[in-house]
């Protein structure tokens, strides 16, 4: 039987779009999320990092069937989330939220902060009275850092963070199990983007919320997140305990975005020793034969150039897709 | 004192807006050495681009511009605009943000690089073209005979802010002014593009003027560091004294507020409240009402830009780099 501990259990997963190659040439696939493979379980934070393009955001998407997949297994609480008939997954949906990074585009600017908080309830609780409702959105706005009586306002009068605010409100408002955090912090200013992640880990705290975060931001990965997963051009590359990827990684891809990731820090700045990272990733597109980083990896071997590898334990406990691994 | 480069004093801009004017930079003084990389630090709206706009004369006709701005012994903002087109695009320079609307999509990159040297020294088409071919190899851009005769479109954006970066150094300029130059670009392009500023700037002995909202980033290209809020200068130091010991609570809060990728601890404090409106600017020092240590002479007083040790100035009455029971005498 499922392990009731795993909410979410993700099985080579694969997202695919058709992309027009021109006019009257058809279209090429293209595989923004590749054979992924994960558990989330209940209550941890797993960090989703890469480059723009790498898929991150697609799989946010996937595991939600906001986009739908094209193969595997998405195993949501034991049960087949493709294979839900839609009332079903209708009401599934209550316990899976989502939180975009443009805090002002994701919220309707015809709708007041109440509307926008309310309808989730209104689409998932609608036996909740009136007052109950409206009671429900007041106390939400309180938990989030919003004064009550900002009720009736509309989103433009917000700033960034506060309107990220909002957001976060209308999706903890049904208390879901599993949170989409789909770079929630990268639009904000640096001293807005700590608030807003402070009291996401307080809300996560509160409600045992399992978070999946999404973002390019390394600093605020590791800052809220159990464990990481790295994406490069669709696949997963490394996964594990967050202190052992940033502190061993294993794979010559994180090596790299780690390497040149900023610190804020002079002396240690000029210290650091980059590895140099040559041109730009490939089209997901044209992917290169072999390893997804083998064009670009500093270790290439022969053997890199034949198929991907498989991910293998590294001697420091994560997974990492590389055969120099293990 | 060494000759500047560059200087700015009692430097304002305002807007004229509907609702009165707003007030974008006030009273900045500052100055950029020769061979200097300055970083300019502060989150939007705290005049940090603004600022240098103004310096170039590309605001908008609503702005008001006040003060020096003393190049080579001329006062760029009494210019003509003739004038200022000797100065623009030949020893000062500027790369913005989005490599992609700095580029006109209509032309191929050999016409928009060629251009400059046309213009500004007569070259001919031969010349301007090897020049130019010469400059986009020293970027770091492969091939770069076909990349010259390509389009923007064809390129990715860290290939194209290297064509904008090629632009700005092709004329051999005093001084560059980078406003966000890697903010849109992917962390590992963001690595290589600083470090070729780094390389570039080293090798041609122009001043740098860096605006960015990323400490990390400033951590690692800057020689010394201007701090902004709410329009005001209010802090500038060499970097390292900035990191270490910042003189202005913002500066220290700023630093506080930002997780690192380098360390395992789980902590970030934030800065409470957000930064004033420039419509609503609070009475006194504007960072005042979200300052710890705060009293009633700061609600009151503007500060002033004022030194604090050698080479550090900041706009504090109570700078965090002078001893605590002074501070606290202060406060008494």
């Amino acid at each position: 039987m499922a392990d009731p501990e795993i909410l979410l259990d993700v099985k080579n997963l694969v997202t695919q779009f058709d992309v027009s190659r021109g006019m009257f040439r058809g279209t090429a696939p293209l595989r923004a999320v590749n054979d992924v493979t994960f558990t989330l379980h209940q209550g941890e934070t797993l960090g989703i990092v890469g480059e723009s393009g790498c898929g991150k955001s697609t799989l946010g998407r996937t595991i939600m069937r906001l986009i739908e997949p094209f193969s595997g297994s998405i195993l949501w609480q034991g049960k087949q989330l493709t294979e839900l008939p839609p009332e079903e997954m209708r009401l599934a949906r209550r316990d899976m939220q989502i939180i975009f990074q443009d805090p002002i585009a994701s919220l309707d600017p015809r709708m007041t902060v109440g509307q926008i908080i309310g309808e989730p309830l209104s689409l998932f609780e609608a036996s909740l009275s009136k007052s109950d409702q409206r009671a429900r959105v007041e106390e939400t706005m309180d938990t989030v850092g919003l004064s009550p009586e900002m009720i009736n306002r509309f989103p433009h009068e917000f700033s960034g963070g506060q309107a990220q605010r909002i957001g976060i409100a209308r999706a903890i408002v049904t208390r879901p199990k599993l949170v989409v955090c789909d770079e929630p912090v990268s639009a904000l200013d640096v001293s807005i983007q700590a608030q807003i992640v402070n009291l996401l880990k307080d809300l996560r705290e509160r409600y045992k919320l399992t978070f999946l975060f999404i973002s390019h931001d390394l600093s605020v990965v590791r800052l809220v997140s159990d464990r990481i997963m790295v994406l490069y051009l669709g696949r997963v590359v490394e996964v594990g305990d967050k202190d052992v990827v940033f502190d061993h990684p294993a794979h010559p891809y994180t090596q790299a975005l780690l390497a040149a990731a900023p610190i804020p820090d002079p002396k240690l700045a000029r210290q650091k020793q980059r590895v140099p990272l040559i041109g730009d990733p490939p089209s997901p597109l044209n992917p290169p034969p072999g390893c997804v980083f083998s064009n670009r990896c500093p270790m290439v071997k022969d053997a890199c150039h034949t198929a991907q590898p498989p991910l293998h334990t590294a001697r420091t406990g994560q997974q990492a897709a590389c055969i120099l691994v293990g | 004192m060494a000759e500047q480069l560059l200087s700015i004093s009692d430097y304002t801009v305002r807007f004229h807006t509907p609702d009165g004017y707003v007030h974008a930079v006030s009273d900045m003084n500052l100055n950029v050495a020769p061979g200097e990389k300055l970083a300019i630090v502060g989150e939007s709206g705290s005049g940090k681009s603004q600022c240098w706009m103004g310096v170039m004369g590309l605001l908008a006709k609503n702005a008001h511009v006040n003060g020096t701005a003393s190049f080579g012994g001329q006062n760029l903002l009494q210019m003509s605009p003739a004038q200022l087109d000797k100065v623009r695009g030949r020893e000062i320079t500027m790369v913005f943000q989005d490599p992609m609307t700095a580029l006109n999509p209509t032309l191929r990159i050999s016409t928009q690089l060629m251009e400059p040297l046309e213009v500004h020294f007569g070259a001919t088409r031969a010349q301007a073209q090897k020049e130019a071919i010469d400059m986009l190899d020293r970027v770091g851009i492969p091939d770069p005979a076909t990349r010259f005769r390509q389009y923007p479109h064809e390129m990715s954006g860290g290939m194209r802010q290297r064509v904008v970066i090629a632009m700005a150094l092709l004329t051999k300029p005093k001084l560059l002014i980078a406003d966000e130059p890697t903010t849109a670009l992917d962390v590992t392009i963001q690595a290589q593009i600083l470090d070729l500023f780094n390389e570039l700037v080293a090798e041609s002995g122009t001043s740098l003027v860096i605006i960015s909202h990323d400490l990390g980033v400033v951590a690692g290209i800057a020689d010394r560091v201007g701090v902004m809020y709410a329009g005001r200068i209010v802090e500038d130091a060499p970097v390292d004294a900035l990191y270490d010991t910042p003189a202005h609570p913002y500066a220290q809060a700023l630093l506080h507020s930002i997780p690192r990728v380098d360390r395992a601890e789980a902590d970030v404090k934030p800065i409470a409240g957000r930064p004033p409106s420039l419509m609503r600017m609070p009475t006194g020092c504007a960072f005042h009402p979200r300052c710890g240590y705060a009293t009633d002479t700061c609600s009151n007083e503007v500060p002033k830009l004022d030194r604090v040790a050698t080479d550090h100035r900041a706009a504090c009455f109570y700078p965090l780099t002078s001893p605590a029971d002074e501070r606290v005498a202060a406060h008494g």
